[in-house]
């Protein structure tokens, strides 16, 4: 149970940014838009909610309210990444370039916004850039009362995690219901699948496309602001991130593209980064262990494609631009 | 009908794609109660015209009225709310969703999918369509798709039915089957539009006929008071007999021996079942049958592109000697000095590269003759500028790529290679698929003049009025069996129809 708990502790921690970053790429990947700028969007996210948070804070001084610095930060964080979907919207929508260059760009854009944005901040508040005791509470501990959390083991286990855990959990939960369950669900999901035929049923692709990717990039953002805050320790810090937004995109893979698989999924892909940590087995490096996610999404990969379900392939049209006049 | 005001109206129609004019001025009356059949030859402006209609495309010039309205169709969605609904040639489904879910895609409103349901089952009572409403489309037959495309222009109340080429993908009973349905409909008061190509169905179908030709608009009148002559001058635009010349044969001796061919495709289907036969050297041997009947596959393992199951297919030299191609690819072919040339079904995908140029994809065939590390550019050019000006190839030059030219051009350019390398075998699929009468003409010629020179053709094609005036002998394929090979002077066209549903027929009883 010492080596357990922990893990699992940590590990959904550690997931709940990949948990965003997925879910984000889910909901643009589901209108057939493949964006491969989640690194980038969520480099952005974790540089401009970092950064709305400290300068709320200087700026309101003694009145700072905690929780709204939280809102300003998920605020900004969702704005840079839906900054971000939208030029890859524009790009690839409207003007028809090729998603996965565009997707590159952005993702080496974003990096680099993302960077700069941080490290002009930290130089320029003197080399170190962090939000108080009480803003880092809010963002880190969980928001339940102590006699829940005192519960032995299932408490800290169901509700001793931050806040964003439980948000991701209810974003993936009404994502799934609107998929599944709404008209707007089968509408995106048509227009993933089969434009034309979205097109041809009156569904506008163009207005489900932006919306959905501009929407998802937000979300994805949100997850780099996730990992600044809680898993960062509240400050900026250029390396940590790297990485994240890659890992992300191979869950979208590993999920199925299905938003509840995300909740575990995350979870496990956390676990596999932080095992390093608990575990170590002699003459085996470290670094063996960071191949670990990935090696468990070419295992799913072929899985799938081998039992060649039709409900678990990739959206039919993900990656292909859609002109209606094409001949 | 007349003097009664026309559902639908279309004045002045035109709609150009670049610098093509794909409708010019068009005129068109729909009636209610009526099914009227959409004439004209392939790149005649039906499907455009008719896509004008459904809000596909927007048309640059004209009018249309709907019961003698003024509208302006611009989307999908606009010619739904006028009751407009289209059934493309190739499906509009979404593969992982239901029936269900297929036919109340884009509607507004809550998702209900037990009321949709039972709304669904209501259109299959009154107009006798069978369906599951929970299948899933990836599971259902080509006939069972079109329900679901027919259903669901009928759920959103569709008045006026737009049906694209239907019967291309049927079989003969499932075509009995629509239109039976479709006259239902046609008693209902509602008007429906097929494009087709084929004449039979025209006469024993429709009401009223409206050709076009090369985007104009010949004419409109009953059907009863026209027959499949007329109907066809109108199409071409003068008195036509699909006169062919066939040269006779030359010398014929055995080249290709193919016996008990079978083959299976990735899925286990049995595409080729147990084939056996002759092609003479000097003479076109043509294949017909219903498409999918295994053309394609027999094609292929000749030239050595399909995995076979079983049987042999033996080149036969002048001398006499056999040669054994199964389990060999087109390089081993190559180098025994069998001369093969193949012209497949996919032009752009199989036979060239779109982005290369003319030059370029001449030199696909002889790159590997070439002496020394450097490629020779010059001969396949040269060739290239030869063929240009013999085949009459529009183009803007042999340095343009060849997905600019258009599709007659195309199919000069893969033709006139594969011409060029002096086969001893052509293989030719769809030949002149999608090519006006003129670029039809000259590849008949073509290949007449290969038979001169000695080589054995064998020529897939769909249009049983060419095989019959072209070919010395015809083999006819019925899911993927020879149901007969038949003399080209001796046989009529009603006799390969007959020939190619004769297995599937048998099969049903």
């Amino acid at each position: 149970m010492n080596f357990w708990i922990p893990l699992l502790f940590n590990a959904v921690l550690t997931g709940a940014p990949l948990m965003f970053g997925t879910l984000g790429e889910i909901l643009t990947e589901k209108s057939g838009n493949m964006n491969l700028g989640v690194e980038g969007m969520m480099y952005m996210g974790g540089a401009f909610g970092l950064g709305a948070a400290y300068y709320y804070e200087k700026i309101a001084g003694e009145s700072a309210n905690a929780i709204a610095g939280l809102l300003i930060a998920v605020f900004f964080a969702f704005l840079a990444g839906a900054i971000g979907a939208l030029i890859f919207s524009f790009l690839t929508i409207s003007l028809r370039a090729n998603q996965n260059v565009t997707g590159l760009a952005l993702s080496i854009f974003g990096t680099g916004v993302g960077q700069f944005a941080g490290e002009f901040m930290r130089v320029r508040e003197g080399g170190y850039i962090a939000v108080g005791a009480q803003m880092k509470a809010i963002f880190q501990n969980s928001p339940f009362p102590a006699v829940l959390l005192n519960i032995p083991v299932i408490g800290k286990l169901i509700f001793g995690y931050n806040i964003f855990v439980y948000l991701g959990v209810i974003i993936a939960v009404i994502m799934s219901y609107l998929f599944n369950k709404t008209r707007v669900g089968l509408n995106l999901r048509s227009v993933g699948e089969s434009p034309a035929t979205a097109d041809a049923a009156g569904i506008s692709v163009t207005r489900y496309r932006y919306l959905a990717t501009v929407i998802g990039g937000g979300i994805s953002a949100v997850g780099g602001m996730i990992y600044i805050m809680t898993i960062a320790g509240c400050v900026w810090n250029h390396e940590g991130l790297s990485g994240e937004g890659w890992l992300a995109v191979a869950l979208v893979i590993f999920c199925l593209w299905r938003p509840l698989n995300a909740i575990w999924g995350s979870a496990m892909f956390g676990a596999l980064m932080i095992l390093y940590l608990r575990l170590s087995i002699p003459f085996i490096p470290n670094q063996i262990y960071k191949i670990l996610p990935y090696l468990v999404t070419v295992i799913v990969l072929i899985i799938t494609s081998l039992r060649n379900k039709k409900e678990d392939q990739p959206p039919a049209a993900l990656g292909l631009p859609y002109f209606r006049e094409e001949r | 009908m007349d003097g009664a005001v026309p559902a639908v109206k279309m004045r002045d129609i035109t709609k150009r794609f670049g610098s093509v004019v794909a409708n010019d001025k068009c005129w068109l009356d729909i009636y209610r109660g009526e099914i009227l059949a959409l004439l004209g030859e392939n790149g005649s402006g039906k499907t455009t015209l008719m896509n004008m209609l459904s809000g596909i495309y927007f048309p640059d010039e004209g009018e249309i009225f709907i019961d003698g309205k003024p509208v302006v169709i611009s989307s999908p969605r606009s010619a739904f709310d006028l009751g407009i609904g289209m059934i493309h040639q190739h499906f509009k489904l979404v593969d992982v969703f239901t029936a269900a879910e297929n036919i109340i895609l884009g509607l507004p409103g809550k998702l209900d999918i037990h009321a949709a349901k039972e709304k669904i089952m209501d259109i299959c009572t009154k107009y006798g369509f069978v369906i599951d409403p929970d299948q899933k489309v990836y599971d259902m037959s080509v006939s069972q798709k079109q329900t679901v495309e027919i259903i669901k222009v009928l759920y959103r109340g569709a008045e006026i039915l737009i049906l694209d080429e239907p019967t291309a993908v049927l079989t003969p009973q499932e075509t009995d089957r629509l239109f039976a349905v479709l006259r239902n409909m046609r008693d209902d008061g509602k008007a429906i539009v097929i494009i087709t190509h084929k004449m039979h169905e025209v006469e024993s179908l429709s009401d009223r006929v409206a050709v076009l030709r090369k985007g104009h608009f010949t004419g409109d009148m009953l059907t009863k008071n026209t027959n499949i002559q007329e109907m066809t001058n109108m199409m071409v635009g003068r008195p036509v007999e699909l006169n062919i010349k066939r040269t006779e044969t030359v010398d014929p001796k055995p080249r290709i021996q193919v016996q008990g061919l079978t083959i299976k495709d990735a899925e286990g289907t049995v595409k080729l079942d147990n084939v056996s036969f002759t092609a003479n050297s000097g003479e076109v041997l043509g294949v017909a049958g219903i498409s999918g009947c295994g053309q394609k596959e027999l094609l292929e393992a000749i030239a050595g592109l399909q995995v076979v199951e079983s049987g042999s297919i033996c080149y036969v030299r002048d001398n006499g000697e056999k040669e054994e191609l199964i389990g060999k690819d087109p390089l081993k072919i190559k180098s025994l000095g069998v001369a093969l040339s193949f012209v497949p079904e996919d032009r752009l995908g199989m036979g060239l590269v779109g982005d290369m140029d003319i030059g370029n994809n001449m030199m696909l065939r002889t790159y590997r003759d070439s002496k020394g590390i450097f490629t020779n550019r010059k001969d396949p050019y040269h060739v290239a500028h030869q063929m240009v000006d013999f085949l009459e190839i529009v183009t803007p030059s042999v340095e343009t790529p060849v997905r600019r030219l258009s599709g007659g051009n195309v199919q000069k350019v893969l033709v006139g290679r594969e011409i060029s390398n002096a086969p001893t075998v052509l293989l030719t699929a769809y030949a002149t698929r999608g090519l006006d009468i003129n670029s039809s003409y000259m590849i008949y010629d073509l290949i007449n003049e290969q038979k001169q020179r000695g080589v054995s053709v064998i020529y897939v094609g769909e249009d049983l009025d060419v095989l019959v005036a072209l070919c010395d002998r015809v083999l006819v394929l019925c899911g993927g069996k020879v149901s007969g090979i038949v003399d080209g002077r001796k046989t009529d066209k009603r006799e390969l129809g007959a020939m190619m549903t004769k297995l599937g027929g048998m099969t049903n009883e």
